[in-house]
């Protein structure tokens, strides 16, 4: 199973722009091991900066891979830029929001932005922590001479699950 | 309002009346370049080789096409800038060396580089010279003449 560091799509549009959402929670083990207690210093349980950048990357291969009705394998070729800011806590909501600025045959690019959303302050505006650009190449059309699985393992069960779960029709 | 409106479509009109200059598309590439690359703009001389100079890897090739795109607002057909599939076809490489065929291919889809280099040693290592900052501005300077 893939690992997925999105819990929900809530809002898609097509071609433009998908938001989606990941609670951090402190039931999740690899915050324990980011930073887990050395010496003197006490545990500092962040969410990897690493793993934000998966959730954009996630986010905006599934803007990407919508826009063409998921019939190509989109992967991540290249992070252009990603400036995060802020370490995110447990009990706080990540949000990524993915704009589309680019696509074409070869592939997409995607400009992100990462926000914060504190449950304790439902009212306040989100704080943006991180802005992580990203570039796709469509697998078929990038990669002369390597043979790649027929099937479309970028869109895998896991995937569809989580867009079923977000209400977005997975019938490719 | 209307006042800024008439503004606005003065500077609009003006922008299309003037041609851009040699010296427009390079510093257009230039920021296309140090975006794509996280080079310094010092660094991006016309004689700059995009992988040897600049530490352009394979994939950098498709992100500065989709920024050339973007910036020039051309669109360029894959292969076009940078022509694919030259080196895996035997009929245009041997012996780690290009063929006379294999240098008309690249001269016939790369009109816009400079081949002085490769005429006098024609190994493969020396394809990737031919991409320099100053072949990508002469690229785009005949997409944006072809367009006119």
């Amino acid at each position: 199973m893939r690992w997925l560091w999105i819990d929900r799509v809530v809002e898609l549009v097509p071609r433009e722009k998908l938001v989606a959402v990941k609670g951090i929670s402190l039931a999740e083990e690899h915050l324990h091991d980011h930073f887990a207690a050395e010496g003197d210093l006490a545990p500092l349980p962040v969410m990897p900066a690493s793993l934000i950048v998966e959730g954009m990357a996630q986010s905006a291969g599934i803007l990407v891979g919508h826009a063409g009705d998921f019939q190509e394998k989109v992967l991540l070729a290249k992070v252009s830029r990603a400036e995060i800011t802020a370490d995110p806590v447990p009990g706080y909501t990540l949000r990524h929001t993915a704009t589309l600025t680019h696509y074409d045959a070869a592939g997409a690019s995607c400009k992100g932005v990462v926000e914060l959303i504190d449950p304790a302050a439902p009212e306040a505006d989100p704080t943006p922590i991180a802005e992580i650009d990203l570039m796709f190449a469509h697998a078929d059309n990038n990669m002369s001479g390597i043979e790649l699985p027929e099937g479309n393992f970028v869109f895998s069960e896991s995937f569809r699950t989580l867009l079923r779960s977000s209400g977005i029709a997975t019938d490719f | 309002m209307p006042a800024l409106q008439h503004r606005h479509a003065m500077t609009f009109t003006r922008g299309f009346a003037r041609a851009m200059t040699t010296d427009d598309i390079f510093e257009k590439v230039q920021t296309v370049l140090v975006d794509a690359l996280a080079v310094d703009e010092d660094e991006v001389t016309p004689n700059a080789t995009l992988t040897g100079d600049l530490g352009a890897e394979s994939i950098d090739f498709l992100d500065i096409v989709f920024k050339l795109e973007q910036e020039f607002g051309f669109k360029i057909q894959q292969g076009e800038l940078f022509p694919d599939n030259v080196s895996q076809n035997p009929d245009f490489v041997q012996n780690g060396q290009i063929t006379d065929k294999g240098l008309e291919e690249l001269r016939t889809k790369m009109p816009h580089a400079d081949f002085t280099g490769l005429e006098q040693d024609r190994s493969i290592t020396k394809v990737a010279d031919i991409f320099t900052v100053d072949a990508v501005c002469r690229f785009c300077k005949a997409k944006l003449q072809s367009a006119a």
